[in-house]
């Protein structure tokens, strides 16, 4: 049987009543839009607008014709246009976790800075298990006018993984295309290395800012994750199902916006689940809950026939500790078995407002161990070994055998050196280290190598867009941009 | 054509390569190659190899443990041309053995393989070996190291036992005993009067070459740490 089955919490008929219930919510209730050049596009393709109110009422018609527009499937390719992985093909990828403000110290944390997200890059390109580096923090020294551009920028600067990312303003999208067209060499549109994350606001609302980056995005040829955040029992209703249909509304809002704006736009069913804690009133996305609403919404969006994404894999804790593992281990495993295209979340701490280099180290770790999973056992007469057995017979040793030699790579997953594996008495000789201290050491072995930079030409033109960005932007110097030549 | 052969026979140590290495000990005998400079540039020299690429992480116990089974199927290849030279077998032998009533031998068996890896001659009488065989082997074959395996808190007594037979016939003085097994301790060792123990695979090399002398000695026996 290979692959272990998709884990699912919907039926067939529960998918249909949720898809059912969203539609309604569309046609009747509707979704606001706090912008008037969307409100303008969508009332020409036939939705229901009041522009007064920023109502936008969308008939079932449009999100059919909508949902037909979309690729099923699509390809990223890596910094240098090379096929880095294909989304839609119930394939589970590994990214980071991308909403970060502060960095993890010790048993503190401090606003993130430039180095932070030169480091987290690096450490992210060199772990195998990661598929997508996303920019995992905001550098703290930028202006707010360029902090999304610059976070791409250090970004691409230091690894060729896909990227997913998002813009901060209107304008930011704009730039932050440029730097893509200057390190592919103009290639973003028919080699695309970068996603875009675009966020409703629940309930059921999206900001100017999110309305315009869909519109450009899609105009520009750019991919867009939609990340619809339902929070049970404050943002959307407080039951799973309830809040599974506020997620399908405000998502098919957002394909009917690309999809109208420019047929075939790329698109990822994504969000961002998040749980309320009715004592705290804070918004942990390790809630169980916020787990079993991604199940279900990935059930909806390969319903359309759509990649999708989650924030899965992470932990709330504010330190890597027991919590931190067993939050990141349990979502990240439930989200694979349901096959989830990207599984967002490595590395994140604290609401995913905290990045912890050691966690990313340590959840490459958690990634290793879903990837094993996932590939199921095989079956086949080599694998049953009957043969094998009957000759060993009784007390036979195993471990000599060209049979396990043959096997032993591929059947046994074999764990990095975050990993404590030891007997006790070696382990006692070695330091009686745990687990944070081994992950500092391998931070600090992959740190030692050279970051993995663009060839120079295309490092030189990206660094020219970026120089472009702050002239426009009126800033005269941000740390690891190389002064402009002659 | 002799360099030729002795680059395949590392090569197939390295990579476990049964028929390969089997062809190439031929191959340097039917050439005339020097029995001990087959044992020890060819076979000594992979095994010593392939421990250090295992202390980088490089190499995993199935390929260790393999070599070491063509280690010992192509030194009885090179025997007899060896003992017809006068020529004796590289490194120090060592006696392993999992004492009376224990089934388990895996433990036993990557000891034995790591200890091949550095430089050991080993000489393995198996699982369940009688008390009486210990002996009786110890006084023909005359190791330098005796190593006893146990896996029960049952059978470990029989590590004990072993010791006192030894100790009965006059051969204790001239043989050092290891012991080990998940049971048991250092503290279990100093009690029943061995000379060493090991809490794993790595560390049965390190006390091993300590109380063969060879770390000083470099006698054959290689230090295992790359």
């Amino acid at each position: 049987m290979g692959e272990p089955q998709v884990f699912e919490l919907l039926s067939d008929s529960e998918i249909e009543a949720v898809h059912n219930a969203a539609l309604a919510v569309l046609s009747e209730t509707g979704v606001f839009i706090d912008h008037p050049r969307a409100l303008e596009h969508l009332a020409g393709c036939g939705a229901e607008v009041d522009a007064a109110s920023g109502r936008v009422r969308i008939p079932p018609r449009l999100v059919k014709e909508a949902l037909a527009a979309c690729p099923s499937s699509f390809i990223l390719y890596d910094r240098e246009g090379r096929e880095a992985l294909r989304l839609g093909a119930r394939e589970v990828h590994f990214a980071t976790s991308s909403c970060a403000v502060r960095c993890q110290e010790g048993t503190a944390a401090r606003p993130s800075r430039a180095e932070d997200l030169v480091r987290l890059t690096r450490v992210a390109d060199a772990l195998p298990e990661i598929d997508l580096v996303s920019t995992q923090v905001v550098a703290d020294e930028a202006p707010k006018e360029l902090a999304d551009s610059y976070r791409l920028y250090l970004v691409l600067r230091n690894s060729p993984k896909p990227v997913v990312t998002g813009a901060f303003s209107e304008e930011g999208l704009w730039d932050m295309k440029a730097l893509l067209d200057a390190v592919t060499g103009g290639r973003t549109e028919d080699r695309p290395c970068a996603v875009f994350d675009v966020c409703p606001s629940p309930p059921l609302k999206w900001t100017a800012i999110s309305a315009a980056n869909i519109m450009d995005a899609a105009s520009a040829g750019l991919p867009v994750e939609f990340v619809s955040m339902p929070m049970p029992g404050a943002a959307t209703p407080v039951t799973l199902a309830g809040s599974v249909v506020v997620h399908t509304a405000e998502t098919l809002s957002g394909i009917v916006l690309a999809q109208t704006v420019r047929p075939g736009t790329r698109v990822v069913w994504g969000g961002a689940p998040v749980g309320f804690d009715m004592r705290h009133g804070t918004a942990p996305l390790s809630a169980v809950e916020a787990t079993m609403i991604t199940v279900a919404y990935a059930q909806m969006g390969r319903h359309y026939g759509l990649p999708t994404h989650t924030y899965a894999g992470l932990s709330d804790s504010k330190l890597v500790d027991a919590q931190a593992g067993l939050e990141t281990a349990l979502s990240g495993t439930v989200a694979a078995l349901a096959r989830i295209d990207i599984i967002a979340g490595a590395g994140a701490l604290d609401f995913v407002g905290t990045q912890s280099l050691e966690k990313l180290v340590v959840d490459a770790e958690v990634c290793g161990l879903i990837r094993r999973l996932l590939r199921g056992i095989e079956v086949s007469p080599d694998t049953l070994a009957r043969d094998l057995i009957t000759a060993l017979g009784p007390g036979g040793d195993y471990l000599a055998q060209a049979h396990t030699r043959r096997w032993f790579r591929t059947e046994l997953h074999l764990p990095g050196p975050v990993i404590d594996r030891l007997d006790r008495k070696a382990w006692e000789e070695q330091g009686r280290t745990d687990i944070l201290a081994r992950a500092r050491e391998r931070v600090e072995a992959i740190l030692k190598n050279d970051p993995r930079a663009p060839d120079p030409d295309r490092a030189a033109e990206l660094d020219r867009a970026m120089r472009r960005v702050m002239d426009t932007r009126g800033c005269p110097s941000l740390p690891f941009v190389g002064a402009a030549e002659g | 054509m002799v360099e030729e052969a002795f680059a395949r026979l590392h090569e197939a140590v390295l990579n476990a390569d049964e028929e390969a290495a089997v062809k190439a000990t031929r191959d340097l005998l039917d050439a005339g190659a020097e029995p001990q400079a087959i044992l020890e540039r060819g076979l000594t020299e992979a095994m010593t190899e392939l421990g250090r690429r295992w202390n980088r992480g490089e190499a995993f116990l199935p390929e260790v443990v393999a070599a070491a089974e063509i280690f010992k199927t192509c030194s009885d290849l090179v025997e007899p041309a060896l003992l017809a030279r006068g020529g004796k077998k590289a490194g120090h032998l060592v006696l392993m053995g999992t004492v009376k009533g224990d089934l388990h031998d895996l433990g036993k068996n990557i000891v034995t393989a790591m200890l091949k890896t550095a430089g050991f001659e080993v000489s393995d009488l198996g699982r369940d070996v009688p008390t009486e065989r210990f002996v009786e082997e110890a006084a023909r074959l005359r190791p330098k190291i005796v190593g006893l395996s146990a896996l029960l808190t049952t059978t470990m007594l029989e590590q004990r036992t072993v010791i006192q037979a030894l100790e009965a016939v006059g051969l204790r003085p001239d043989v050092r005993v290891m012991v080990g097994g998940a049971p048991v301790t250092a503290a279990w060792a100093e009690e029943i009067g061995a000379d060493g123990y090991a809490a794993n695979a790595v560390e049965a090399v390190e006390v091993a070459l300590r109380l063969a002398g060879a770390a000083a000695q470099d006698a054959g026996g290689r230090k295992a740490d790359g």
